[in-house]
């Protein structure tokens, strides 16, 4: 038992340090969705509009892949949340993980548990009372999210069932951070490593949904995002399934406990390699040593980046396997044809690939704080180097890497997408420039993290809740009728929607002189404040 | 004689906090200047403003002539700074940081780069984050010795160093000292800065309240005597400068304000002497006299500069 010791304590501390983070995951997740039930019902009173909708939903490829399935085309509940399931049941997971590793490797790294390790405490100490402030934080969220769904109007077998599916999903990825929290010796990777884990457990779902003859739909088994969805709430609320994630859950503490066992406080599992004792003759400038910084994470997304556009190209050739309803024929024809509705999926697709390059982007920019805070910028600072020439340094990569990334699943999607469809030569550069339209709108957020930096660098980190705000109002902005004005503020929904789309260079000349503008501003204010 | 750093009532707030509040400061060319002060005295504050990294609030700064928050990377080339806590880059070598550093700063010696690896006994193939506190604190002080700069910028260099590094430290700065290059060292080690300065300023709440030679500084202190006279002493408790006389017959023991010394002698030996013990002040004294003062006004829950 003594490996344990401390834990009660361990987790009175993270409660207080979290006492205003977690009640406002909380209340975000249960607003968002009794705000998304009560919307879309109000929609749906005529139960022939309600099966149209569901229909023409099923028969989309890209609502598919992006959303899922839904299983039963006449279930109220099902058809008001299916935006909810996948989408949720990722996000339920991003948190259930980051808060894990907030407990244990963030601590470890900044030797806060040594400190308290010299006093009392059990070498699973740490990993318990994350488990269980992450385990009760996602319970807690799925059961009010059931209450409120119930509350909206929904029968309680299914609320529960949804509910209950998220926090599945929450705790497996706890379970994977706990793992990854072992392996590196940075909060960083560790958080890296989980959201790696996410998004390939949000594709493999995407490739069982999308199975159009249904020959690859054994593939979501392979996904915690799938099991969740296959709890099937509203739609026959399987709760077996739900043991899935909690038997998965139970095998990654077994092999995180396991490899504590073999490895030193504050170490990682890969031991350190001594390196070179010269630096290399072109490190030699603050440009040299951000690309260093940068290089490791900007290959591994640029290869999931690459695969993804791969993926999305693929998925993009079936899309007629989907159109077998009549309603659906119908939809095609008014999209254009074959040709019309693989645009619109390609499109929709890109929207997402453009998401999921700003986390990178924010996530770079994010770097000059830490590297602040840190104190590693101080002795930067103190040399030849000005301080316009260090942020634009990590500025640079910030909005270089989303330019790489973005043009790689371009082209990754050109490429796969040609050749499926017999014309690489016609569907590359319109893929690239399908790809090439997000840039101005992910520069933009990234250059909102910039001036918070210049400006206000102890609030840098709202850039991730701006950017959570922007992906909520294009996500369900118009599901909750919210004022144009406010649907407007996401410089997302500005992006023209190639391809197939009307281009209009307007909107692309806003968003890039906008986000030039904020930079600059950045690097003005940044000029003027202290360091440290 | 030129300055090398200029400070003149220098004043900076963090918010609510005072951190300095007037602070004078005279760096003379060539010189190892001893900078000390209790914690949260200013010390890494007003280092901060020289580099350029705050802005005072008011006051004048000059540093190598110009004005650090101005022209702050083109004086940087001309000094190496080592800050109070190193942190180096997760994933490069110690080696890999001093080149980059050097290179930053417009080149380094790399026949002294080697030397003092060797003198301090640093592996520079390890990466940043397999250092230990004292060997992150190496890698700048090899960074900063090996630059060929006129000005020294140490922030209590040596914390972290053992006995035997802690040497080859003084040495290297006794070196530097021969070469004419002017050092700030920041301390709390007493001895470290008896054997290195030439001269000193001790700070207190942001304010600098002694400054110059240690003999100077000696002259301000009390020396403490034990004398055993022929007769018993008269009319030594009338004079100036005498603390805490404690007489016994004819036994005299006392403390004199050392600028005081030769008046009270003369009274002594009037008397006749018959032994005599006279301690000079020890540094320890002369600091703790300074430090002692601050203790009540000290805030209990002071923040630690933010490290996250
Ligand atoms: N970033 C900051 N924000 C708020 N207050 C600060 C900050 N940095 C320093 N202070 C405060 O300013 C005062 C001076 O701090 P400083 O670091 O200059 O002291 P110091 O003399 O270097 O102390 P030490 O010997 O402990 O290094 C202290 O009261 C400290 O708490
Ligand atoms: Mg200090």
């Amino acid at each position: 038992m003594n490996d344990f010791v401390g834990t009660g304590t361990l987790v009175r501390l993270a409660l207080r340090r979290d006492r205003i983070l977690i009640p406002i995951w909380i209340v975000v997740f249960v607003m968002t969705a009794a705000g998304s039930a009560k919307a879309t019902m109000d929609l749906y009173s005529d139960p022939k509009a309600l099966v149209d909708a569901a229909q023409t939903s099923n028969a989309s490829p890209a609502l598919v892949s992006l959303y899922g399935r839904i299983f039963d085309e006449s279930s109220l509940g099902e058809v008001s949340l299916f935006k909810l399931t996948a989408f949720g049941a990722l996000l339920v997971g991003l948190l259930g993980g980051m808060l894990v590793v907030r407990h244990t490797r963030s601590e470890e790294e900044s030797g806060r548990l040594e400190l308290l390790s010299a006093g009392v405490l059990g070498r699973y100490a740490a990993l318990t009372s994350a488990l269980i402030v992450s385990g009760a934080t996602v319970i807690v969220l799925g059961l009010l999210t059931a209450l409120s769904l119930m509350g909206s109007g929904l029968d309680a077998q299914g609320s529960f069932a949804f509910g209950l599916m998220w926090a599945a999903a929450g705790l497996s990825f706890a379970g994977v951070a706990a793992v990854t929290s072992q392996v590196s010796e940075s909060a960083r990777a560790a958080n890296g490593l989980t959201a790696i884990v996410l998004g390939v457990a949000y594709v493999l779902r995407a490739i069982g949904d999308s199975s159009a003859d249904g020959s690859t739909q054994w593939v979501s088994w392979l996904s915690p995002i799938g099991w969740s969805q296959q709890v099937r709430a509203y739609a026959g609320d399987r709760w077996a399934v739900l043991l899935v994630p909690l038997v998965f859950l139970a095998l990654l503490v077994t092999a995180a406990t396991a490899l504590i066992r073999r490895r030193d406080l504050g170490a990682g599992l890969v031991p350190p390699r001594p390196g070179p004792p010269r630096a290399a003759k072109s490190l030699r400038s603050p440009l040299a040593l951000a690309w260093r910084l940068h290089r490791g994470s900007l290959y591994a997304w640029g290869f999931a980046f690459l695969l993804l556009g791969l993926l999305v190209g693929n998925i993009a050739s079936n899309v007629d396997g989907f159109v077998t309803s009549d309603s659906a024929k119908e939809m095609v024809q008014k999209l254009g044809g074959v040709e019309g509705i693989t645009d619109a999926f390609l499109a929709t697709e890109m929207g997402m690939v453009g998401l999921l390059a700003s986390a990178f982007g924010i996530q770079a920019a994010l770097r000059l704080r830490s590297e602040e805070t840190a104190l590693r910028a101080e002795p930067l600072l103190a040399t030849g180097v000005s301080r316009a020439q260090w942020l634009a340094s990590h500025v640079l990569m910030a909005l270089l890497g989303t330019g790489v990334l973005i043009l790689v699943a371009g082209l990754g999607s050109g490429i796969s997408s040609g050749a499926s469809l017999g014309n690489v030569g016609r569907q590359v550069p319109r893929m690239l420039a399908a790809a090439a339209v997000q840039l101005p709108a992910i520069w933009l957020v990234a250059a909102l993290v910039v001036i918070l930096f210049g400006f206000a660098p102890k609030l840098v980190t709202g850039g991730w809740v701006l950017y959570g705000v922007f992906l909520l109002i294009g996500q369900f902005g118009e599901v909750f009728n919210l004022p144009q004005s406010v649907i407007n503020l996401s410089p997302y929904g500005h992006t023209p929607r190639l391809p197939g789309g009307d281009f209009s260079v307007t909107p692309v000349l806003w968003l890039t002189g906008i986000a030039a503008a904020l930079t600059i501003a950045g690097f003005a204010t940044f000029r003027r404040r202290d360091v440290g | 004689m030129t300055s090398a750093i200029v400070v003149s009532g220098l004043h900076k707030s963090y918010g609510s906090t005072h951190a300095l509040d007037g602070l004078d400061l005279e760096v003379a060319t060539g010189e190892v200047h001893g900078f000390l002060g209790p914690n949260g005295a200013g010390k890494s504050t007003t280092i901060r403003v020289l580099l350029g990294l705050l802005r005072g609030d008011a006051g004048d700064v000059s540093l190598l002539g110009g004005d650090p928050w101005h022209d702050a990377a083109k004086l940087h080339r001309r000094l190496a700074y080592v800050p109070g806590d190193v942190n180096l880059w997760p994933n490069l070598t110690g080696g890999e940081v001093i080149d980059l550093l050097g290179r930053l700063r417009g080149g380094l010696d790399e026949k002294k780069r080697d030397e003092l690896l060797r003198r301090f006994d640093l592996d520079p193939t390890k990466k940043g984050r397999t250092y230990s506190k004292g060997n992150r604190q190496k890698v700048a002080l090899v960074a900063a010795l090996a630059a060929d700069v006129e000005l020294l910028i140490l922030d209590e260099p040596t914390s972290g160093l053992d006995p035997l590094m802690e040497e080859v430290f003084r040495q290297c700065i006794e070196e530097e000292r021969q070469r004419d290059r002017t050092v700030l060292l920041s301390s709390h080690i007493l001895s470290e800065v008896e054997a290195l300065c030439d001269r000193i300023s001790i700070i207190r709440r942001g304010k600098v309240v002694e400054t110059g030679t240690l003999a100077d500084l000696r002259h301000l202190t009390r020396t403490s005597i034990q004398a055993e006279l022929a007769a018993s002493p008269n009319g030594i408790a009338q004079l100036p400068g005498i603390h805490d006389l404690d007489v016994e017959g004819n036994r005299v023991r006392c403390e004199v304000d050392t600028a005081q010394l030769e008046a009270v002698m003369r009274q002594l030996s009037a008397s006749g002497i018959k032994s005599l013990v006279a301690q000079p002040p020890t540094l320890e004294e002369l600091f703790l006299r300074h430090y002692e003062d601050d203790v009540p006004a000290q805030d209990s829950t002071e923040p630690e500069a933010a490290v996250r």
